[in-house]
């Protein structure tokens, strides 16, 4: 379907993160690299919402609570402190981070506060050890223009990236983080609502992203930048879409929500018409156990012989919307389902659209309509699990059902790989921030400021301008390194290991898109491991042409070392000496074709030369050796 | 609320624009940005020339006032008012806690709209903040004090032993849970420690290492320990209930006359030194363990001594001290003083003359030692026994907090020195060990 995204009123900002590659954490001394391996210690916490002025807790936070929710820190010694551990109060703010912040408002002519607060913003899932985020906003306003069109900036703010989860144990309801990046600096770029296709959203976030990396010290690679969506449509509503890693989804991300918000405003009419009424939804549901005594399903045995239920609801007039798909693969249905895993940790929510099916036959089904007493155009919702449980999940899949008499319900979402978006929690209320009394406002003068702005990077079209005069680029070329996430990785590679530029540049586009075309999972690569490749390349190590074999090979086996890639595909290159041996060989080995043909021999010689060194040694110094051996050995031929 | 801590420049623009603390302001600046917040009060950090808005979007940012082309009012926000709770149905069932505050917060709201942390010490609070004590717990609570704890001094410990009695008498609870700031809790704990001779049932200090207005504050799993040790425990001792380990895993139950704050912030800062803790809560299970086999029994009877002096010093040597420091003790109508001491029990020998000064005015000398863990031995070096000889007492393992505490007490209860030395000489509350024995000392490779 193509969507008219000016007709349905696309409305979308981007929320930007990108890690600091600072010398320390944002409120400690800590160093701010990650780390692969677990931690060196361990230790468990329980996190509780705090009330606010109104005696009242935050929903979802106080449902974690009490569902016993609980969490086991890694620590690192090298890596972490007391400070992560909240043992101890933050340092001062890191100068630092700061400086890079307030850069980067001067970049987009924000305008910078005179003074900075730093912020307890409240997150209890764990993420933070002590329950709140730390965030100070930098400045407001600004802009970006992306071909001719202005994008406001609303805000930047500075503040520091959470723990990394990194698994559940389901049973006993405790949560795992590693430390290590929990500190580690962050820039929050939040644009204004002022985007309005998905294709600009793509070309914003990639814009915010160059003059992020133009600042130097912030962090590259997967993971190292996240965006969230803001999209609505007219009609719709403000969802938050988090944890997007990859500029090029962003537009399927979008449109794919668009099409979500556009499906649910055509079910709500369709109620509407069907004279669906709120009153007419009421939460009776109804244990409907005695249908499933000898049933087929797996699920239903499993759950009754557990002296569970079957508890399923009436949903009057839903009849064929609870299957009608809202986005690739996801039907209304999945929806009520999302809400049932959320809040009552149910996995399978059935509906009467999808039945029979999974072992529910069609007597069973019929059954369960006659005791909920559906009619014509009625739907039911069914459940298998303990009585509480499955009454819970019954109760969160109605809410999302009634939620469809009006429309869009505001929810965060999380991205799928897919580009399909699943409910992550409902959007939270005003954000629960008081300031951090642990840290003391900053002052920011007008003569710091202006000692920053002289001392600005070059905006990254006179990175693009340098890429065609100086790295002598084609413009085509040139354009493909701008657009590409490796600018920055490019002069590295070009300043700092001596890599020619069009090899850099062929390698940085050329190289790893048909990679990734062929199926080997580039985004493995890192830029270290992408460095450490083309400096051998550089050193006459591996010839350039054992690049996609080399570089192919590091991606499919991220936890190899480059050496070790080497050493085992052979693909180092061959001395002079030992190439000078192998032509010895070969025209030794052909005598008779030299005598036959003389110099013209050299076609056949360079081939049966190549067929052993292709890949360790540049074809043009093996020319040039062949044709000197070749010449020398005629002409003492000649002498004999 | 008025614009106190902010400058000149600011008060007299707030009077123009008729624009007062918490209204909600229109601010537009010099260089064409347009805010919209609420005026707060200005922190008393920072520069008060700097106006502090908090934005709708919760953020609080500082806008210079020469920087301020335009403010007005649009309206107002108040504080949200605090609305009242109750106390859970039931619990009046549930064994009696009582709890006294002196000024440590346990419960907090946060008021999000202004930032404002509003510190509480009502009974419903209190559940409302730990919702496990419904299941535990009858709590009644009162306000004794509102300071800090490095304001406490021996007149307070008076009052609170007092009123630890009273409650004892005319409430009969099962238990008595004072809250208080940890950085003196141990001062105050050995001091109800000496105070209270005999009770029904406990006294269960608890405080927080992390404020209780934080999600991840220590407060409320030290309540829950504090409030089943005021429960189960078998003794009726002063004690400590404070983290054992960084993780939320246990409580430990200290005896007061032997922790010591050992860590300016982990929540595992208090020790029992020269000891074992007296007993253990384990979380969340809320198990009681009893770790000690000698401990005070309850009692029926509630007998107090409360009173203490304040003319005792504690006095740290330190190599090169002056000892005019000593003379100035002597001088100024001190009746006892603690020395903190090198190693075994030493100062060095410039100070031998005024101590035997001390001695010999009347003053009661007691040497403790600076290393904290170990006990004094004054037998071992020639300096040692001239000290003694000098008349110092040797408080043994105790910890120097202890000994001044012990002190303080003991010349609370008596103006013969005679009769206070021997007094000082019992092993009055558990404060004294006759034995060292091996795994009191984590050892040096702690962490090997």
């Amino acid at each position: 379907m193509k969507i008219d995204y000016k007709a349905v009123g696309l409305r979308c900002g981007l929320e930007i993160h990108q890690m600091l590659d600072t010398e320390h954490k944002l409120f400690c001394s800590c160093p701010t690299d990650l780390r692969r391996e677990s931690g060196d210690y361990t230790f468990l916490r329980w996190l509780r919402p705090t009330r606010s002025e109104v005696g009242e807790m935050d929903p979802a936070a106080r449902f974690e609570f009490e569902k016993g929710v609980h969490f086991l820190y890694e620590g690192y010694h090298q890596n972490t402190c007391l400070v992560e551990m909240d043992e101890e109060p933050p340092h001062d703010m890191n100068r630092e981070a700061l400086e890079l912040a307030l850069k980067f408002s001067l970049l987009v002519n924000g305008h910078p506060v005179d003074e900075i607060y730093t912020m307890r913003k409240i997150v209890i899932d764990g993420s933070n050890t002590t329950g709140f985020q730390r965030t100070a906003l930098v400045s407001l306003g600004g802009e970006v223009y992306v071909d001719g069109k202005r994008v406001g900036i609303q805000t930047v703010c500075l503040e520091e990236d959470a723990a990394r989860r990194i698994g559940e144990e389901r049973e006993s309801r405790r949560v795992h983080y590693r430390l290590d990046r929990l500190g580690v600096p962050l820039i929050e770029v939040a644009t204004a609502p002022d985007i309005v296709t998905p294709e600009e959203a793509r070309a914003v976030a990639h814009r915010i992203g160059l003059l992020l990396r133009s600042l130097g010290r912030v962090k590259r690679g997967l993971g190292s930048i996240r965006q969230d969506l803001n999209v609505s449509i007219r009609g719709g509503a403000k969802i938050e879409i988090k944890g997007v890693q990859y500029l090029d989804l962003i537009p399927r991300i979008i449109e794919y929500e668009v099409l979500r918000q556009l499906r649910l405003l055509e079910i709500r009419d369709e109620l509407r018409k069907r004279g669906v009424r709120e009153e007419e939804l009421p939460f009776t549901p109804v244990d409907v156990s005695e249908v499933f005594a000898r049933t087929k399903s797996k699920i239903a045995r499993r759950a009754l012989g557990k002296g569970g239920v079957a508890l399923a609801l009436r949903l009057k007039g839903f009849s064929g919307l609870l299957g009608r798909e809202i986005q690739p693969g996801r039907r209304l249905g999945t929806e009520l389902a999302d809400r049932a895993r959320y809040w009552a940790e149910v996995g399978g929510l059935f509906h009467s659209d999808e039945l029979p099916k999974y072992g529910i036959s069609e007597e069973e089904v019929e059954a369960v309509k006659g005791m909920l007493g559906c009619g014509e155009g009625d739907a039911f919702v069914l459940v298998f699990d303990e009585r509480s449980r499955a009454e819970k999940a019954l109760r969160a899949a109605w809410e999302r059902a009634v939620e469809a008499l009006h429309g869009v319900p505001e929810e965060t979402r999380g991205a799928n790989p897919d580009g399909t978006t699943r409910f992550l929690r409902p959007r939270p209320g005003s954000a629960r921030m008081y300031p951090e009394t642990d840290i003391r406002p900053i002052r920011v003068t007008q003569e710091y400021l202006e000692k920053l702005r002289s001392d600005l990077p070059e905006k990254p079209e006179a990175v693009w301008r340098k890429l065609v005069e100086k790295y002598k680029l084609s413009k085509e070329l040139a354009s493909e390194v701008f657009n590409s996430p490796y600018l920055y990785l490019f002069e590295e590679l070009v300043e700092e290991l001596d890599v020619q530029p069009s090899l850099a540049a062929a390698t940085l586009t050329n190289t790893l898109k048909s990679l990734a075309r062929e199926g080997v999972p580039v985004e493995n690569l890192t830029e270290e491991r992408i460095k450490e490749a083309l400096r051998l390349v550089s050193r006459g190590k591996v010839a350039k042409e054992a690049l996609p074999e080399l570089l192919s090979a590091a991606a499919e086996t991220p936890e190899r070392s480059i050496e070790d890639i080497i050493e085992e595909k052979g693909l180092s290159t061959l001395s002079l000496s030992e190439l000078e041996k192998i032509i010895d060989d070969v025209i030794a080995g052909n005598r008779e074709a030299i005598e036959e043909r003389g110099e013209r021999a050299f076609g056949l010689l360079m081939g049966r030369v190549m067929a052993k060194v292709r890949g360790k040694v540049d074809g043009k110094v093996v020319a040039e050796k062949l044709r000197a051996k070749l010449t020398a050995y005629l002409s003492s031929r000649g002498r004999a | 609320m008025s614009a106190e801590n902010y400058g000149e420049s600011v008060k007299n623009l707030l009077e123009a624009s008729g624009v007062e603390v918490f209204d909600e302001v229109l601010v537009e600046t010099s260089d064409g940005v347009r805010l919209k917040g609420v005026l707060m009060p200005r922190p008393e950090v920072g520069d008060p020339e700097v106006l502090v808005l908090k934005l709708e979007n919760g953020y609080n940012i500082g806008i210079h006032v020469d920087r301020v082309s335009s403010i007005k009012s649009v309206g107002r926000r108040e504080p949200a008012p605090l609305v009242e709770l109750t106390l859970p149905r039931g619990v009046e069932k549930l064994p009696k806690v009582y709890f006294i505050g002196t000024g440590g917060t346990i419960a907090s709201r946060i008021d999000y709209k202004t930032g404002a942390v509003y510190p509480f010490f009502s009974a419903e609070e209190i559940y409302s903040m730990v919702p496990e004590l419904e299941e535990i717990a009858y709590i009644r609570a009162e306000t004794l004090f509102s300071i800090f704890s490095e304001d406490m001094t021996p007149r307070h410990w008076q009052k609170l032993a007092e009123r630890v009695a009273e409650v004892y008498r005319k409430e009969a609870p099962r238990g008595i849970v004072v809250a208080h700031g940890t950085d003196t809790m141990h001062y105050s704990a050995a001091a109800l420690g000496f105070a209270l001779r005999s009770a029904p049932g406990p006294v269960v200090f608890v405080g927080a290492q992390r404020s209780s207005d934080r999600p991840s504050s220590d407060s409320a799993f030290n309540v829950i320990g504090a409030v089943v040790a005021a429960i189960e425990a078998p003794f009726a001792e002063s004690v400590i209930a404070m983290h054992g380990s960084v993780s939320d895993d246990v409580i430990l139950v200290h005896r007061g006359v032997k922790a010591r704050k050992m860590h300016t912030s982990r929540r595992d800062a208090f020790m029992s030194i020269n000891a074992l803790p007296l007993a253990e809560v384990e979380l969340p299970s809320r198990r009681f363990r009893l770790l000690a086999s000698k401990y005070r029994a309850r009692r029926d009877e509630v007998e107090v001594k409360p009173r203490f002096s304040e003319k005792v010093a504690l006095l740290k040597y330190y190599p090169g001290m002056d000892p005019s420091h000593l003379e100035w003790v002597i001088e100024n109508g001190y009746r006892g003083v603690v020395l903190e001491g090198t190693g075994l029990g030493h100062v060095g020998s410039r100070l031998h003359g005024a101590v035997r000064r001390a001695v010999k005015e009347g003053l009661i000398v007691v040497m403790a030692s600076q290393c904290i863990w170990g006990r004094i031995n004054m037998n071992v070096y020639r300096t040692g026994v001239e000290l003694l000889r000098a008349g110092v007492i040797p408080a043994g393992d105790m910890t120097p907090e202890t000994a001044y505490v012990k002190l303080s007490w003991v010349l609370g209860q008596t103006d013969d020195v005679e009769e206070a030395v021997k007094l000082f000489e019992e092993n009055l509350s558990g404060e004294y060990e006759e034995r060292s024995e091996y795994r009191v000392y984590p050892g040096a490779r702690w962490w090997a």
